[in-house]
């Protein structure tokens, strides 16, 4: 599908121009993580958006679990065109009250076009913060605050954990 | 036709609310925030009961002497408050459900645009148009 395509071309070009504006002399971790903020934010608006547009005319997402498995399938299904692997829950009662999700995908398609192994895993996070941006905006239009981090082990398998923040 | 639109945010603040200018629209205003109330009550008694799915459109919420109250809500929690005439007995369920829905659309349409905060009041024109065709009395 050409949608898809732009989707990706559109994602690359993103992160290459918030990259390409870095002062050259030692840019420092400051920099860095306002890129991946700019990226996350941009994430989270389009998230919210999404979180209004997707759910239609049925108003089943009652319980946490309704709305991540909403996460794996419809939402992931509408901007990449695959479901999600796997969704595992962490609830560790005793280090932390919150809900802790971990979600799994083994072939991401915004890095599935890199490498496939352990080559440009330093770059990896650059990809995935309008990803978690994403996630995080979505889950707060249905009403969960969230935090949502990506780890990469190894190309293009990604996993997204999201931890609920309840008060 | 609606006499009175309301939507109103998660927080349970007016995001966007017009009434037919003719009349004391404060009257108007006081039944919108009164029927929260009750939208509130059939959102946990939804939750309460055993349903597998629950509606969006909520139904009548209640009905006073001139006018009847209809509210709706999404699935994040924005609510839609209708006011319609009762001298008007042609208007039916299915009618409403389809205003509903158009609103339902419109408000997507309205979050789905970047230089629209979500939480901030609705000022889109597309919104104002869509409403207006909703409230114009036929004659």
């Amino acid at each position: 599908m050409v949608d898809a395509v732009l989707f990706e071309f559109l994602h690359t070009e993103m992160v290459a121009e918030l990259w390409a504006h870095e002062a050259d002399p030692d840019p420092g971790p400051g920099e860095q993580k306002m890129n991946l903020l700019v990226l996350e934010s941009m994430g989270f608006r389009v998230g919210q958006a999404l979180g209004e547009r997707l759910p239609r005319e049925t108003l089943a997402l009652r319980e946490e679990l309704d709305v991540l498995k909403f996460l794996c399938k419809d939402l992931w299904v509408a901007v990449f065109q695959k479901q999600m692997d796997s969704l595992r829950t962490n609830h560790q009662a005793l280090l932390c009250p919150q809900g802790t999700y971990v979600l799994q995908d083994s072939s991401f398609p915004l890095l599935v076009r890199m490498a496939s192994g352990l080559q440009y895993v330093e770059e990896a996070p650059k990809f995935l913060a309008f990803t978690c941006g994403l996630l995080r905006g979505t889950l707060s239009t249905l009403g969960i605050k969230s935090l949502v981090t990506a780890s990469v082990a190894a190309l293009p398998a990604c996993r997204f954990q999201v931890v609920v923040q309840r008060s | 036709m609606a006499v009175c639109v309301a939507v109103i945010a998660k927080e349970n603040y007016p995001l966007y609310i017009r009434s037919v200018p003719t009349e004391n629209e404060l009257k108007f205003h006081y039944m919108v925030h009164t029927s929260l109330d009750v939208v509130d009550e059939k959102i946990s008694a939804m939750g309460k009961a055993l349903v597998d799915q629950r509606e969006l459109y909520l139904g009548l919420l209640y009905p006073t002497e001139d006018y009847k109250v209809y509210g709706y809500v999404t699935n994040s929690k924005v609510k839609f408050v209708m006011v319609v005439d009762s001298s008007n007995p042609a208007l039916r369920d299915n009618e409403i459900r389809s205003m509903f829905r158009k609103l339902h659309n419109s408000y997507t349409d309205v979050m789905c645009n970047p230089f629209y905060n979500p939480g901030d009041r609705i000022q889109s024109r597309a919104f104002d148009s869509m409403v207006t065709s909703m409230m114009i009395q036929v004659c």
